[in-house]
């Protein structure tokens, strides 16, 4: 039975009508549909991709990147007033001090701890949600290691800058194909179960914009894999990292330097504030997804508010590439229920096909994903040849059942069960019907400006994941992320204790915010008005019907009265 | 008595003889929602009105709850949102992701946001791939009485009871076979007679899995052994000295080559 309404089923035949001969041409390994120059990429993206749209960028009037043109819902939450007030606060007694204080407990901050308690210091992780609860824990399907003998980091290095634009810091993607490898073999030191076949070779499978197999993969839960390895990790060192959970950091802390040394946590459940002081402060919080940019779904975590981003500009620590937003191409946009959710690149990676109404496979498979998403778009835009949902959703096809006659009976299954299992509980079943996608905000492309030891500008600040920029230029590739906040996550840490062991015997540094106090008076100066606060830690999606009905001096946002 | 109807007056037979059973009062509540397409579900008990095709998160914000926990990926991914509940009229305890199961008519549930849980504390580098490393650990998956609960009340169907009858052989291979698509919610341990944390349990099998029991890669191995000569790092070091233009015409120019190994 079809999880599809009646009136799409005209057009679904024709997917399966043009399936035989798409078969063929992927069986005899030509080009299914003959890839992008760069030129043609270029021309796609300027009129489709969202980033390009009128108002999608706007210029940033306060802090350290004034004047520079970001994202405009950025430029909105840097030029939002701080949550708190400096002067409600004692700082000169902390509630924890620690060698490292480590902001955010997704992968790249319990990479961090691991390596800060590895090294004998101590670590206090502080995280909004659970110790895991992050993008991380959600991405699919896979993560770059050059391993084969015919692929090496430096091809990994050409497909990172070229997916990027070549606007990618050259140091960081250095380091990041550098390090895969080794980074692949110390999380299964650590108990990661990569797919392998029955020799132990590493399974290996194409994703957009690479030039060799190189995404490593642990079935479709590659990140959840490691999540949950590095987190009990995490949990095995007691004695030196002391988990904080439901606890966001609202504002860095600095010292006499004017360097970071702490930051002020907000007990979501109590209300209280505590404060941590630290001789190196890491800050991995992740992404914005739930900005939901020009009103895009997303496939990100409940916490990826830019929580972290917000703090440190507050600090003065430089941005980079806060321009350019990651659309995944492929977001569920049926049904409803699961509309924005990743459909992973992995599907493509397997001989996944992307067609139109009419069947037509319309643009090559595995273009880098800002690329392919500015060609969905204008398939379903200008050429009207997308599938229009009954809320009024526009998609195009991802024809999935190719995959299992390409590939073998059993290999959606196989590989993909986390994708199977979540499209059944709605009523799909992509090994008979193709599935619609359209794209989702997924990554936030740019961030912190860091170097190869994750230092920010901001001297005691180190940042890895995500929250850095620099790392993927203005795109970044499918299977870079993981390996991101790996390698950065895993620098941080070291770096990290270095700084700590040469502070360890200073006396107690006087933590202060004397720098949220400038903010918010040259929040002032610019004659921005005190409409808004962040960082905002919570989404909002509460009914409006309910909201109004709430005290009027009530801000939903401060969980307060003003 | 509203608020579950279902609920019967609690009054022992001595009593009948004694005092007249009234039917209890009940409040009127409307049969009818108040708008088209919403219905009924009771939030720990408390009624509210929520669209028909909502998943319980979204139903929930929906009538104006703001998670602050119980809420993660809401994908499916991270376990966060384990939830319990029954529909009307059936004795049987559901359970469920929130962000994966759409409200149905009557359905009163509770989220269950933290399951207090044994985790061991050890050293990877240390252990035995064997069952003696989990013996030591967790020795109450002895105590397995293979009545299934777990795998029933599992939102992934995940085998629980088989991986751990596997952990019990000694078989962790398997244990982390079926064990992989776990992603701990928590669920099979709430519900476990003996009060066995079968999602940790697992997670050690798995450990031992991929650092012991899966065959070594000689092609890691290999390229490990390469890089330690430093190769790499001058050939990328000779891109980075190239000029913008000319490394767009390495990209441009690089061979695609998708060979297996």
């Amino acid at each position: 039975m079809s999880g599809y309404p009646e009136y799409m089923q005209a057009s679904l035949k024709k997917v399966a009508a043009t399936r035989p001969a798409r078969l063929e041409k992927a069986r005899e390994g030509r080009e299914v549909v003959k890839a992008m120059t760069l030129a043609e990429r270029e021309d796609v993206l300027n009129k489709f991709h969202p980033d390009y749209l009128p108002d999608a960028r706007k210029p940033v009037r306060v802090g350290p990147n004034k004047g520079e043109e970001m994202t405009s819902r950025v430029v909105d939450l840097l030029e939002s007033y701080p949550r708190i007030n400096p002067d409600d606060f004692d700082l000169s007694e902390p509630d924890y001090d620690t060698d490292v204080l480590i902001i955010g407990g997704g992968g790249g901050g319990c990479m961090a701890a691991i390596q800060v308690a590895n090294a004998g210091m101590n670590a206090v992780l502080a995280t909004k949600l659970r110790v895991g609860d992050s993008n991380s824990m959600m991405s699919q399907g896979g993560m770059q290691a050059a391993v084969n003998p015919h692929d090496s980091p430096t091809i990994h290095y050409l497909d990172a800058i070229g997916g990027g634009h070549f606007d990618n810091n050259p140091e960081l993607v250095q380091a990041m194909t550098i390090d895969a490898p080794r980074i692949a073999a110390y999380l299964e030191e650590l108990g990661v179960m990569w797919d392998k076949d029955s020799e132990g070779r590493l399974m290996t499978e194409s994703g957009g914009g690479t030039s060799r197999r190189r995404m490593l993969s642990c079935r479709d839960y590659t990140g959840a894999e490691i999540q949950r390895v590095l987190r009990d990790e995490v949990k095995n060192h007691p004695d030196k990292i002391t988990i904080v959970e439901y606890s966001p950091a609202v504002e860095l802390l600095l010292d006499e330097a004017g360097e970071a040394a702490g930051a002020l946590l907000y007990n979501m459940e109590t209300g209280e504030y505590n404060v941590v002081r630290a001789h190196s402060v890491i800050i991995s919080t992740g992404g914005y997804g739930r900005l939901h940019i020009k009103g895009f779904a997303t496939t990100n975590h409940y916490g990826a508010t830019a929580d972290g981003l917000v703090m440190a500009y507050h600090a003065g620590t430089k941005l980079l590439y806060m321009d350019s937003v990651q659309f995944h191409p492929t977001g569920a946009a049926y049904p409803e229920q699961i509309v924005g959710f990743l459909i992973t690149e992995k599907v493509r990676g397997l001989g996944g096909q992307p067609v139109n109404k009419e069947g037509e496979l319309f643009v090559f498979p595995l273009e880098p994903r800002d690329v392919e998403a500015a060609s969905f778009i204008r398939e379903s835009t200008e050429r009207s040849l997308g599938i229009e949902t009954p809320t009024g959703r526009v998609g195009v096809w991802l024809d999935s059942p190719i995959v299992n006659l390409l590939n073998g009976p059993g290999t959606i299954q196989t590989a993909l069960p986390a994708m199977v299992r979540q499209l059944k509980r709605f009523g799909i079943d992509m090994t008979s019907e193709p599935m619609l996608v359209y794209p989702t905000l997924h990554y936030q492309n740019g961030g912190i400006e860091i170097n190869a030891d994750t230092e920010t500008t901001l001297a005691g600040l180190y940042a890895a994941g995500e929250i850095s920029g620099g790392v993927h230029g203005r795109n970044r590739l499918m299977g870079n992320s993981i390996l991101d906040y790996n390698v950065f996550g895993y620098r941080a840490g070291h770096a990290a204790v270095q700084r700590a062991k040469a502070l360890v015997d200073r006396p107690p540094a006087k933590l202060h915010m004397d720098h949220v106090r400038a903010y918010r008076k040259e929040l002032e100066e610019a004659g921005i008005p005190e409409t808004s606060h962040a960082p905002i830690l919570l989404p909002e999606y509460r009914n409006p019907e309910v909201l109004k009905k709430h005290r009027k001096d009530y801000d939903p946002f401060l969980g307060e009265f003003i | 008595m509203v608020d579950n109807p279902r609920t019967p007056p609690i009054i022992t037979a001595m009593e009948e003889k004694e005092v007249e059973v009234k039917a209890p009062a009940q409040e009127k509540v409307p049969d009818e929602s108040p708008k088209e397409n919403l219905i009924p579900v009771f939030i720990m008990g408390k009624r509210f009105f929520v669209p028909e095709s909502f998943t319980i998160i979204t139903a929930m914000e929906y009538v104006g709850f703001q998670f602050k926990n119980a809420v993660g990926c809401r994908e499916g991914f991270c376990g966060a949102c384990a939830t319990i509940y029954r529909l009307e009229g059936d004795y049987k305890l559901r359970t469920g992701l929130a962000c994966q199961t759409v409200v149905e008519p009557n359905m009163h549930l509770a989220q269950i946001p933290f399951t207090p849980a044994v985790k061991a504390v050890y050293d990877i580098s240390k252990l035995k791939p064997e069952l003696v490393s989990i013996q030591r650990y967790y020795p109450e998956v002895f105590r397995c009485v293979a009545c299934n609960s777990c795998t029933k009340a599992c939102p992934q169907e995940i085998e629980v009871m088989d991986y751990i009858q596997a952990v019990k052989r000694g078989d962790l291979e398997t244990a982390a076979d079926l064990s992989f698509d776990c992603i701990m919610c928590g669920l099979c341990a709430v519900r476990c007679p003996a009060e066995m944390v079968q999602f940790n349990i697992a997670l050690l099998a798995r450990r031992l899995t991929g650092r012991y029991l899966l065959p070594r890669s000689h092609h890691l191995e290999k390229r490990l052994a390469e890089q330690r000569e430093g190769s790499y790092e001058k050939d990328i070091e000779e891109l980075m000295g190239l000029s913008r233009k000319g490394l767009t015409k390495r990209y441009t120019e690089r061979d695609l080559d998708f060979e297996v190994f």
